[in-house]
């Protein structure tokens, strides 16, 4: 009779799904966020432009768009054979690439000009001034940012339903069809499944925040 | 701008190994591109007749149809979120705890629940037929809470001198609200809120997913009922017209916020010192390009 008891299989499923697309896509979209943030303030003008073309086309596309671009746009240009849920993890790790690389920007402003300077005056060159003394500054104050563009990300995933990803999204899509189970009961268990997510990422990231706060 | 303070101003060796990468990066990125265009040609895409649907009117009437559609959700859901984002705030703001702790506990609520669930909810239980609503109302209830948020941080970051100064000399809470802090809160907090507009905009396209006709259903459908021409269907034409559609739609509206900023960032400064006369008179037969 409890929507829960009976498809416990499916929330699980749904569950770990979901999450596992959170962290593989938030891995993505930190790398390649980091990656872009180098480029957009690197002395090279090339990757100063492609940075900037790269934030702005993604921050101005739906990520529905996108994620049709993957799951149709790519078999379409002979890159076929992809499951679907490493192309959602595609779709969702650029999109939200481009917003951790503007968290990280605006993270890199933050850290007092002497520190760069200081570095330039010992001799040290862009890609070390940038990665030994501004970056892990700048990190620091990016962390809570890139914590609640990382909440964003994991309510994003539920996007992937409509593209055949077997996430919490889709169970509730799914239990909604099926006659027989209050609507209203199954949305509260998938937005517990939701809340729970979010408060662990919330809470990691506070804790995080607390571990590396520094002085300045 | 800390851009400039990451390297130096490069001597000749330097910018001789700079123009080396610039021209190594610069091939690079030709190259990918170039790959693309290479593949979107080999697999077929620059076919005209993949094309040629674009030309007639019937298509155009369409994509306009569609876009007015995506127009329409995107108003309806922006004014009735900022209606519930000023109802919300002003609820957060009250002087009474109970209602108080109500508003808090909804705001939490919707900005932490996925839209798309909540899309999901709505066109299953309440509107099963008019999938616009579902997408009006749950944009309305998430984008709300974001707006009210954005609301009430604006209101708090104003110097308590301004209410102080306002309760001083005996006005009424809501006097005190509508007359002095929410038109400067309003002004300082536009960019954010036509940002979130820009967000709610892009967010009428979940449309898509719960089969309501927007501007990318329109797409799709588009793409889907073309022939495919030698084996190839229309999808990659469709989504580059589309997605400019977007990217040209927000991209105007992300302009306008930016506008808005820079016009209050210079008038907040408070209007230049004047010059003294005598250098005005002598500006004054020229352009006067101080101005």
């Amino acid at each position: 009779m409890n929507v829960l008891t009976d498809h416990f299989a499916d929330f699980r499923e749904g569950f770990l799904n979901t999450v596992e697309l959170t962290v593989l896509s938030a891995l993505l979209a930190l790398v390649l966020g980091t990656l872009i943030a180098a480029f957009r303030v690197s002395p090279v003008p090339a990757l100063r432009v492609f940075g900037t073309t790269w934030v702005t086309l993604l921050r101005n596309t739906p990520l529905v768009l996108l994620f049709l671009a993957v799951t149709l746009g790519l078999p379409a240009l002979g890159l076929k054979g992809w499951d679907t849920f490493w192309l959602a993890v595609l779709a969702l790790g650029c999109y939200t690439s481009a917003f951790i690389c503007e968290a990280i920007r605006s993270g890199i402003n933050t850290v007092p000009m002497g520190q760069a300077e200081a570095a330039r005056s010992i001799g040290m060159t862009f890609s070390q001034t940038l990665g030994q003394v501004v970056l892990p500054q700048a990190l620091r104050t990016a962390i809570p940012p890139i914590g609640s563009l990382m909440i964003a990300l994991a309510k994003n995933t539920a996007i992937a339903s409509g593209f055949n990803v077997t996430e919490l999204g889709a169970v509730q899509q799914q239990l909604n069809a099926d006659e027989g189970y209050n609507i209203y009961v199954i949305f509260l268990w998938i937005a517990i499944c939701y809340l729970i997510i979010t408060f662990v990422i919330s809470g990691l990231f506070r804790l995080l925040e607390n571990r590396m706060a520094v002085a300045r | 701008m800390t851009t400039n303070v990451l390297f130096d101003a490069p001597g000749p060796k330097a910018r001789a190994r700079n123009r080396v990468y610039g021209a190594v990066s610069a091939l690079a990125i030709l190259g990918l591109l170039a790959f693309i265009i290479h593949r979107l040609d080999v697999t077929g895409q620059f076919q005209h007749s993949l094309w040629d649907t674009y030309q007639y009117n019937d298509t155009q009437e369409r994509i306009l149809e569609g876009l007015l559609t995506t127009l329409k959700t995107f108003a309806f859901a922006a004014a009735f979120s900022l209606a519930f984002g000023a109802l919300l705030a002003t609820a957060r703001l009250s002087d009474h705890r109970p209602v108080r702790w109500a508003a808090t506990v909804v705001v939490e609520f919707f900005r932490a629940m996925p839209l798309l669930i909540m899309i999901f909810l709505l066109s299953a239980a309440i509107f099963t037929t008019e999938p616009m609503w579902a997408l009006v109302i749950g944009l309305t209830l998430y984008n709300g809470s974001v707006q009210a948020e954005i609301f009430r941080s604006g209101i708090k970051a104003l110097p308590k001198g301004q209410s102080e100064a306002a309760y001083a000399i005996g006005l009424r809470k809501t006097q005190v609200m509508t007359g002095i802090l929410v038109p400067q809160a309003v002004r300082s907090m536009l960019p954010s809120i036509i940002s979130q507009l820009v967000v709610t905009l892009k967010d009428t396209s979940l449309g898509f997913i719960i089969l309501y006709e927007e501007l990318l259903y329109v797409g799709k459908g588009f793409a889907q009922q073309q022939p495919p021409v030698g084996g190839v269907y229309a999808y990659i034409p469709m989504m580059i017209i589309f997605g400019s559609i977007y990217i040209v739609l927000c991209l105007a509206l992300s302009g306008i916020a930016n506008w808005i900023e820079r016009r209050t960032k210079r008038s907040r400064k408070g209007a230049p010192p004047a010059p003294p006369v005598a250098v005005e008179l002598g500006n004054a037969a020229g352009a006067g390009p101080a101005a």
